[in-house]
């Protein structure tokens, strides 16, 4: 285990230093659901970790507590990120506890991130699940951003319930959009959901896209991934095409450690975001 | 309700999903006395306990399929669009259906009598059988897709 610096937030000494977070401060909170938060962070001074790519994700420090990490979900070019925390743990439970003007730790940003600039000029399909929206987040805005450079863009969304969905504002303006696909779905619902019910993968028969020309970023708990990759596969796309996002145990985040070691892959280091075809044969494979 | 013309019925069947490919004599057999009918939003489509004698086949809209119990609210644990089709207690006895079924969007679905198609079937054993090798990846499907839910795949 790697030991935490336990910086001062306010010191400069540990500037420099790989593992060494640097002072944010919480701008404002959104409570997603009842246990997900979104936090919105700002460096406290100058300061500030490199811009992100979609996919990517950064160790994110509750001082006095330790640092966890988590994927990013927005940011911009003053140096504020989005991060949407679910309390899962002592660390993400002091994350989601943040209020606005609290200090927070940031190092990073780390990994590999969704292949944007690849999918110029085919069609996208993004599925998401559960948590997986948030490190998607970044992804569909530059999809949003240069829409002209792609072809269909779908995305589908399931969440458990509908009070498991996250965005959920946002989500109603992408519905408005034209120029995109978009579902949503629940495994389950009451009377007062007119939206779809059913597995994430019930909604990809209903998909338009080219498969032999699409691109696929999925993200989600892993059996949620892998259901959809095979589906997705089964339907025409090709494995090296379609891009999960792995979450593991990372620990140090910059392939030091070895705790998120994926088969021969180090997850902080050479995903998140990995091409399904290159996991496929571990993905279901226990104790891996 | 509405009321359709047989001729009008078969040609929804022939363009749907599930009846493509069957011979058109087997599908103007099961036509008989099948209507299609709209739905508005919140209409039943069918009522659990109460009497299957329908099959019901999507042409537009959505379609919930609930469950519930006298100390509970409805749950939607499926729902079902163009192309797919509602019911299986037409087929399996006691013939009651064993879930509600409501719209949840303007929806038009083609009804089919279910007495009629059991006649149907069990006089022209190799359409029964076509129907069938039709009728069971959808149940199959159902029940896969149920499995997965209860995996309760979002949590990690």
């Amino acid at each position: 285990m790697i030991a935490d610096p336990a910086p001062d937030p306010t010191s400069t000494a540990a500037a420099g230093h790989p593992l060494a977070p640097i002072p944010y401060v919480v701008r404002s909170v959104i409570l997603e659901t009842p246990d997900t938060t979104t936090l919105v962070i700002e460096p406290r001074a100058t300061r500030r970790i490199p811009a992100t790519r979609p996919g990517q994700f950064v160790m994110l420090y509750a001082f006095g507590v330790g640092e966890s990490p988590i994927g990013v979900a927005g940011g911009n070019s003053h140096g504020q990120l989005i991060h949407t925390v679910r309390n899962a743990g002592k660390v993400t439970q002091a994350l989601t506890r943040l209020t606005p003007g609290d200090a927070v730790g940031v190092r990073g940003p780390y990994g590999q991130g969704w292949p944007v600039a690849e999918a110029r000029g085919k069609d996208v399909v993004i599925v998401a699940g559960g948590l997986g929206l948030p490190p998607l987040r970044q992804a569909i805005y530059e999809l949003f951003q240069h829409r002209e450079a792609y072809g269909r863009i779908e995305i589908i969304y399931g969440a458990r319930t509908p009070k498991d969905l996250v965005y959920y504002d946002e989500i109603q303006t992408w519905r408005h959009r034209s120029d995109i696909r978009l579902q949503v779905t629940v495994d389950a619902a009451g009377r007062d959901w007119y939206g779809d019910v059913g597995v994430v993968t019930t909604r990809l028969p209903d998909a338009r896209f080219e498969p032999e020309k699409t691109v696929a970023f999925v993200c989600g708990p892993e059996i949620m991934m892998k259901l959809t990759a095979q589906a997705l596969v089964a339907r025409g796309v090709k494995a090296e095409s379609t891009w999960i996002s792995m979450e593991r145990n990372m620990k140090c985040a910059i392939g030091f450690c070895g705790h998120c070691q994926f088969g021969p892959s180090f997850i902080c280091r050479d995903g998140p975001v990995i091409r399904y075809r290159d996991l496929e044969p571990l993905l279901g494979v226990r104790e891996v | 309700m509405t009321e359709t013309g047989e001729g009008e019925v078969v040609r929804a069947l022939l363009k749907h999903p599930f009846f493509g490919g069957f011979e058109p004599a087997f599908v103007r057999a099961v036509s008989v006395q099948g209507t299609i009918r709209p739905f508005g939003v919140d209409d039943l489509l069918a009522k659990e306990g109460t009497e299957a004698d329908v099959f019901y086949l999507v042409l537009e809209g959505k379609i919930a399929l609930e469950i519930g119990s006298g100390d509970r609210p409805l749950l939607t644990v499926q729902t079902v669009g163009p192309g797919e089709v509602v019911g299986w207690s037409w087929l399996v006895p006691p013939h009651r259906w064993r879930f509600d079924a409501r719209a949840v969007k303007p929806s038009r679905v083609v009804a089919l009598d279910g007495e009629v198609l059991r006649r149907t079937l069990a006089a022209h054993p190799a359409w029964g059988f076509q129907f069938m090798v039709r009728f069971m990846p959808v149940l199959a499907e159902r029940l896969e897709n149920t499995r997965v839910q209860l995996m309760n795949i979002y949590d990690r």
